[in-house]
């Protein structure tokens, strides 16, 4: 079942396109797979299905009906709720008090911050990712990359209804926290969220994904379901294809002395 | 299917911390520190400090600061400044003498046309700066120039004087002096009403901050404010909520001034910003914002009222007293830094 759809969206700023007739289609337990070289224009799309952004051409249907998120906040209470790869964390802030940034939860007359209610509920959701953090009020600047990481994405997750976005969630990590980001991924797949998942590692997103789009300077240019594709078909086409073929063919001559070439 | 390590096990390389440590991490360690050894150092030096009936005097030197320092405070937590704050106090105190005498209202409608003034000087600061995203020192260096100017010009015209005319005969004056102005005696001390506008004003503060949802927005403004705006934090509302919040204290100690002396000079209030956020800092607030505490500023202005009269009653020449302000600022700021580093260490 189709959730979020984008028909055709473009994004202007001035007289720069950063973002050309995109179209895209996030399904229920479905991890759809944004793929694309620094400047594609991975960042826009995500400001715009977040709502940080409004798109400036094309379509933008939540279940069918045309959207135009205003805000965060709007984007959020319609249930898509987004990763940033900077994560959005407040580093000074404790980590609960990061966790329920923005939907903290209340109680009795004066709308005190029920704090008991959100460290418990904190700490039981980050430990479900396998993070363990003794203190909910060290702030986060003294957790580690990837626990970090895994609070913004547990956070996501625990207030993102239906749709998930995820930038460049490995970028950062070695290769055994990557895996734990990857598996969570895969838990709110199967707990039936559409995911998002933005990546420029093809790896990563052949282990996870189930559909694939390529993006390149501002345009799609491949389009397929997991079906269609080998993992190194992707990571040619994300590499650029001949562009890949023509960069190692000039290494190769730039890597023989030329005296021993003769 | 090979074994994987459980997931959920603790972390042995985290141990948890001490108690002292966690405590000695809070920001307004190093201020309370620095009042237990200025009151100690003014105990030793100077006779009169020790005289019981000054703790109201004393009081009420740190009451006017204080009722400042603690918007101030919340204003620079959540990532702002206001240099206007100051001159802000000394407009709101010449509008409501000036409304009322000028047009023979009743003191009232001054006071709460002031209100009005004061609350929207606050907000233009907050929507200029919001507005152009220029920093929130130009802009509000801007408004103290501006402020600065009308004080004296707007009085100039209406009065032909420096001060504006005196008010204590004008209708309603005695009701607006008991609010603003009035005291009460116990036993050999007298508590002016403005220590009541501090302690509450500490406690609403305190209590906004750190246990309502509108407290953990300013901390996430001023920490990260595209963090903040990312999850969903109003952070236009929360940052102009801030600067009228200041607007309302500069009222509050406005009307204090102008109901204490039945008339208000024009050129005052210049310097008085740096004060307040002097006592921000000592308090604990960082300049970067994201980081601080209310009753940190509090204890701050109680250190300012402290030496203020401390060195009077010393018998040393009270010109020192700025220079004790810059050497207070700095050692606070040190022994904060210290402090905390330790303490995270640990």
């Amino acid at each position: 079942m189709t959730i979020l759809e984008l028909e055709n969206v473009g994004k202007s700023y001035g007289n720069v396109h950063a973002l050309r007739g995109v179209s895209l289609s996030v399904r229920q337990g479905e991890v759809t797979c944004v793929l694309g070289d620094n400047g594609a224009g991975k960042s826009t799309l995500i400001k715009i299905v977040s709502g940080l952004h409004a798109h400036t051409s094309g379509s933008v249907l939540l279940d069918g009906q045309s959207v135009h998120f205003g805000s965060p906040r709007d984007a959020q209470s319609q249930g898509i709720a987004t990763v940033y790869q900077d994560l959005a964390l407040a580093p000074l802030m404790s980590v609960w008090r990061n966790f329920f940034l923005g939907n903290e939860l209340r109680k009795g007359f004066l709308k005190t911050l029920d704090i008991a209610a959100m460290k418990r509920i904190c700490a039981s959701e980050l430990s479900k990712m396998g993070v363990s953090v003794p203190d909910l009020d060290r702030p986060v600047a003294s957790l580690s990359g990837g626990q970090r990481q895994c609070v913004a994405i547990a956070r996501a997750i625990y207030f993102g209804a239906r749709v998930i976005i995820l930038d460049e969630p490995t970028a950062a990590l070695g290769v055994k926290q990557s895996g734990v980001v990857l598996r969570y991924v895969v838990k709110a797949r199967d707990a039936g969220l559409g995911v998002i998942f933005i990546t420029h590692n093809p790896h990563h997103a052949y282990l996870v994904g189930n559909h694939f789009v390529i993006l390149k300077l501002g345009r799609v240019v491949l389009d397929a379901h997991r079906d269609e594709l080998t993992l190194d078909r992707l990571a040619a086409e994300m590499a650029g294809g001949d562009e890949l073929a023509e960069l190692s063919h000039e290494l190769r001559g730039v890597a023989v002395p030329p005296d021993t070439a003769s | 299917m090979t074994t994987t390590a459980p997931l959920a096990t603790q972390d042995d390389r985290v141990a948890s911390r001490p108690l002292a440590a966690r405590l000695l991490s809070r920001p307004e360690v190093g201020s309370l520190v620095a009042a237990v050894v200025i009151f100690l150092l003014f105990m030793a030096v100077a006779e009169p400090f020790r005289n019981v009936a000054n703790i109201g005097t004393i009081l009420y030197g740190a009451s006017t600061i204080g009722i400042m320092a603690v918007p101030v405070a919340l204003l620079m937590i959540g990532g702002e400044f206001d240099l206007s704050a100051g001159v802000a106090v000394t407009t709101a105190g010449l509008s409501g003498a000036l409304l009322a005498w000028n047009f023979g209202l009743n003191v009232w409608v001054g006071v709460l046309l002031s209100l009005v003034l004061a609350v929207a000087i606050g907000a233009f600061n907050g929507w200029l700066l919001l507005r152009t995203g220029l920093p929130s020192f130009l802009v509000t260096l801007g408004t103290f120039f501006i402020l600065q100017g009308v004080n004296l010009g707007v009085t100039r015209l209406a009065t032909g004087n420096v001060a504006s005319a005196g008010i204590s005969d004008m209708d309603g004056f005695a009701s607006a002096h008991a609010v603003f102005a009035s005291q009460v005696t116990i036993g050999p001390i007298n508590f002016k009403i403005t220590i009541l506008y501090w302690l509450v004003l500490t406690l609403i503060g305190a209590y906004v901050l750190l246990r309502t949802r509108i407290g953990n927005w300013i901390f996430a403004v001023g920490g990260d404010a595209a963090a903040a705006r990312a999850v969903g934090v109003p952070v236009r509302s929360t940052k102009v909520g801030l600067f009228m919040a200041v607007g309302f204290c500069a009222w509050l100690s406005g009307m204090h001034l102008l109901f204490q002396f039945n008339t208000v000079q024009s050129g005052e209030g210049v310097g008085k910003e740096f004060i307040f956020i002097i006592a921000a800092v000592i308090g604990g607030c960082l300049l970067t914002g994201g980081y601080g505490s209310v009753v940190g500023a509090s204890i701050g202005a109680l250190i300012f009222g402290m030496a203020q009269l401390g060195i009077n009653y010393a018998g040393w020449n009270p010109d020192w007293f700025r220079t004790f302000l810059g050497v207070m600022l700095l050692l606070a700021t040190i022994v904060n830094l210290y402090v905390k580093r330790r303490a995270d260490l640990r």
